[in-house]
């Protein structure tokens, strides 16, 4: 059975629908990220499964039990879930060992238990040594693991993230991503994370929701969203890329620059607007014309930029109106103007809406 | 660990939309707001329509109030008496707030502590202390100008108008000095320092620059200034009577004399009400509008303008209105405190310690007149800052529906003048069935609503401080919405709530202007005590008591500078 199930969630704030319709069952165990800009829901979808708003329409289960709906909710006290804030809110008032031991204090265990619990939980985190600190003595890192520490040590039915790492600086952001998986996978705590880091959420998730205007764009896990983007909005929210458009013209489909026949590209026998996204990654450069299975595209190039790690070059196809944008290794040197072949793989070309 | 998931009826909603145990409190604390504000406010105008005993219907108790010339007079002798003493209080503060907020002049952070005791000397005391200054014959300015001079009389009259509008001046100049402080504060050698560039020099800055940005605060404070002067009851009733003239406040003492004509006093009261909600109003406008210092807010450091030889000068000035309001009047108070006779003077065989001895162990009700207002003062404290605590929390966290119009509630009580709030609680609540005219709950509670503003202020501003999340990561964790108020929320607004406790408990002890038409003969408190010594002439009885009021009061003042900083009671009296 499914350990949390949102069917039908929606959730008004007088005439704007912050969240509409938004459906989605985890499994036990499973790590879900909601990915999205900033307004575009996904908070306001964690606090519902968190009770602290009742949804407008739709309801919640876990473990088959209804704990929201319209007509009330289960407050947020009994529902054995946790939650990691933005701020931390790590209470100021109360040394880490006591922030920690809160839950289990609440738990009504007793003092040996919990003092046995909290220290096991710090050692995990790292923070066993700094135990009676008061949150004012700790850095931003610190104090996101005594967050994590607090949230996990109770041992929730479901752990809630809610832009965990939005205030941290870049290099610890990184590091505490894979914390946060690692912890994951060592307690396979079912958890719900929010953010608008398309990274964060691909290092952590089993699987991500990409929300867009308070509705679901896409579900799938990191490498299906971005290798298969169903929508303009994936497609464009997730990585970088090129899209495309074609006209059928018989047997072909043409787009800006070049053809490819209607068979080689996906979905091109359907009706409407044929708008398909190609990732720079997919397309080849070369200074000859290249040997390859795929289309062979005469260009020139318009623009560069050199980001270390990769080149990014604007590739315009002759006869072609639009550059398209193409990554390559360091170690591939066009000039602006020259000539070069783009290769182009047809079926790496995506169809989105 | 799944919860007995056979159960698994969705239809069931096990403790979903229960109501919350804490909803009780939120219920109660609404009524006590409606007990406190709202019902005195009603009985108020309701009574002003009601005739004596019957009740019925009428007009004439408006007849009656504005029937004669003197009421008449009376009412404009107070517009006249506020706005001479709002001007003269801006004469004293506002070179001395910018001499403390923007120069080098020496002594500022005296100034600072000297403008303190002016604002928690209490009215009365300061009038006291005039009367012993500047008494027609007998005063020391006049006895001591007779010396120099060797005229036949003094110059100095204080039972006159011009003699009130300086001591309500003086006491009342320090809401000036703390706004404009506050404002000059806000305003950063950077806005200074672009028009210096442009060409302009140090006096034109000022004028150009810097007081403009100042000039809604001084004019705010100005009305406070206004406010408070035609409020005041004690130092009118000392200094009006005997020079035969009246202003609102007395004249609605004298309604409530023998026989106790409240429904008049009430119909007498409106003109009073109507100003200081429309002057409230004004101020508001005029600080909230754009372009004020505060709004522009922290920019840039600030350095002091220098005022080279100058600043012995400002200095000079701050120390000339620092012994008009603190240094004459409390030398003489001692003085008097510690004579046989004030009159006799300074010689040794003067002293004597004989009237702290009376009033502490012989008067009758001195003593207890202390306690009382102790007491009193502690309970409404106490409940001020409890009920402006939930409602601040109501508010913030939008817990009912309109929860801002409780907000307003709150506040409310700041635009009622202490005496008309106190006919508001003798209408609702000296009547039976309550009958409560007397006793201490109708001064606690009179108390308690006077202050609510004072508390709520305080008890918002430090609520919005603390985030939400810091509650929700308790009730996440199985604690309920009690759990983190007890456990979190208390202990963080700890020293907040006990810097509003006392804000609300100083001025509470030295309250008259309502308790003077509330108390009875076991309820005493000691601003009564003194107002009656001073209606017998006890100067020197008197002396001693009010000195022992302001010593008590010094480590009530320790204790907040030490938990909350030195200037606390400056700083957060401008947030009301």
């Amino acid at each position: 059975m499914s350990k949390l199930v949102l069917k039908n969630v929606s959730r008004r704030y007088g005439a704007v629908e912050a969240v509409a319709d938004f459906s989605l069952e985890l499994q036990k165990g499973e790590f879900v990220s909601l990915l999205g800009p900033s307004g575009c829901g996904k908070t306001t979808t964690l606090r519902m499964i968190a009770g602290f708003a009742p949804p407008s329409a739709g309801t919640i289960e876990m473990d088959g039990q209804q704990i929201s709906s319209p007509s009330g909710v289960v407050p947020p006290e009994r529902r054995r879930m946790s939650m990691i804030f933005q701020s931390y809110a790590i209470w100021p008032n109360m040394t880490v060992g006591q922030n920690v031991g809160f839950g289990l204090q609440v738990r009504k265990m007793s003092r040996a238990e919990i003092d046995r619990r909290v220290d096991a939980i710090l050692d995990v985190v790292q923070m066993r040594s700094l135990k009676g600190r008061y949150p004012s003595e700790l850095s931003g890192g610190q104090q996101q693991r005594v967050a994590l520490a607090r949230a996990i040590v109770v041992e929730p039915e479901v752990l809630l993230l809610d832009e965990p790492l939005s205030n941290l600086d870049a290099n610890l952001r990184e590091e505490m991503r894979f914390e946060i998986r690692r912890l994951h996978d060592e307690f396979k705590i079912t958890t719900v994370y929010v953010t608008h880091d398309q990274s964060e959420a691909m290092v952590t998730s089993d699987r991500i929701v990409v929300m867009n205007k308070g509705r679901i764009e896409q579900i799938d896990a990191p490498h299906v969203l971005y290798g298969r983007p169903r929508s303009r909005f994936v497609a464009g929210f997730i990585g970088r890329t090129n899209f495309l458009e074609g006209t059928r013209n018989g047997s072909d489909v043409r787009f800006d620059g070049f053809t490819t026949p209607a068979s080689a590209v996906e979905g091109a026998s359907g009706t409407g607007e044929l708008l398909y996204s190609l990732r720079p990654q997919a397309v080849g450069l070369t200074g000859q014309k290249p040997t390859g299975p795929g289309l062979a595209v005469e260009a020139e190039i318009t623009d560069r930029a050199y980001l270390g790690e990769y080149w990014d070059y604007q590739a315009r196809p002759l006869g072609g109106a639009k550059a398209i944008r193409v990554s390559t290794a360091p170690t591939q040197i066009f000039e602006v103007g020259s000539h070069v072949w783009l290769e182009i793989d047809p079926a790496a070309m995506v169809r989105v809406e | 660990m799944a919860e007995s998931s056979t159960e698994a009826s969705p239809a069931a909603i096990p403790r979903a939309g229960r109501w919350d145990s804490s909803w009780l409190l939120w219920a109660a604390i609404i009524a006590i707001l409606l007990i406190l504000v709202v019902s005195p406010f009603v009985y108020l105008v309701l009574t002003s329509f009601q005739a004596e005993r019957t009740g019925d219907f009428t007009l004439s108790n408006y007849a009656t109030a504005y029937g004669r010339a003197r009421y008449i007079d009376a009412l404009f002798n107070s517009l006249q008496l506020g706005a001479g003493a709002a001007l003269l209080a801006g004469v004293f503060a506002i070179p001395l707030a910018w001499g403390v907020a923007r120069t080098d002049m020496p002594g500022r952070g005296l100034t600072r502590m000297l403008v303190l005791a002016t604002f928690i000397t209490p009215p009365y005391t300061g009038a006291v202390a005039w009367i012993l200054l500047a008494g027609p014959n007998a005063g020391w300015l006049n006895r001591f100008y007779i010396l120099v001079t060797g005229a036949e009389a003094g110059p100095f009259n204080i039972y006159s108008f011009t003699g009130l509008v300086v001591v309500i001046a003086l006491y009342s100049f320090p809401y000036i000095f703390i706004f404009t402080t506050a404002a000059l504060e806000l305003v950063s050698s950077e806005m200074e320092d672009a028009a210096n560039i442009l060409g302009a020099g140090t006096w034109r800055t000022m004028r150009r620059v810097t007081l403009p940005l100042a000039l809604p605060a001084i004019l705010g404070g100005l009305i406070i200034c206004f406010l408070e002067a035609i409020a005041l009851f004690a130092s009118p009733a000392m200094i009006a009577i005997p020079a035969r003239f009246n202003v609102v406040t007395t004249q609605l003492y004298q309604f409530f004399g023998n026989p106790v004509r409240v429904e008049v006093a009430a119909a007498y009261a409106m003109p009073l009400l109507g100003v200081t909600v429309l002057l409230i109003v004004v101020q508001r406008l005029i600080t909230s509008r754009k372009g004020f210092a505060t709004l522009t807010g922290k920019g840039g450091e600030r350095r002091p303008i220098h005022l080279g030889p100058w600043r012995w000068a400002m200095f000079g000035y701050a120390m000339l209105v620092a012994s008009l309001s603190v240094f004459l009047p409390y030398i003489f108070l001692v003085q008097s405190s510690l004579a046989k006779a004030w009159g006799r003077g300074f010689s040794l065989d003067n002293i004597t310690l004989r009237n702290f001895n009376f009033v502490l162990f012989e008067h009758a009700t001195a003593a207890k007149s202390v306690i009382n207002s102790f007491l009193y003062a502690g309970a409404a404290a106490t409940a001020a800052v409890l009920i402006t605590l939930g409602i601040a929390y109501i508010v913030t966290r939008r817990l009912v529906p309109f929860a801002e119009v409780l907000g307003f509630l709150c506040v409310a009580p700041f635009v009622i003048p202490g005496v008309v709030l106190a006919i508001g609680f003798y209408a609702a609540y000296a009547p039976p069935p309550l009958s409560l005219y007397g006793t201490a709950l109708i001064l606690i509670l009179a108390f308690t609503t006077r202050f609510l503003p004072i508390g709520y202020v305080n008890a918002s501003a430090a609520l919005r401080s603390l985030n939400p999340e810091m509650e929700e990561a308790v009730r996440v964790l199985g604690g309920s919405r009690m759990v983190a108020l007890r456990r979190v929320v208390a202990p963080l607004l700890k020293r907040s709530l006990l810097g509003a406790w006392l804000l609300i408990f100083i001025p509470a002890t030295r309250e008259l202007s309502s308790a003077i038409f509330l108390y009875g003969p076991n309820t005493k408190v000691a601003s009564v005590m003194i107002f009656d010594m001073s209606e017998e002439g006890n100067f020197e009885y008197l002396s001693a008591l009010a000195l022992i009021l302001q010593v008590l009061t010094l480590p009530l003042l320790y204790i907040g500078q030490r938990a909350l900083g030195r200037d606390f009671m400056l700083r957060r009296a401008a947030a009301t």
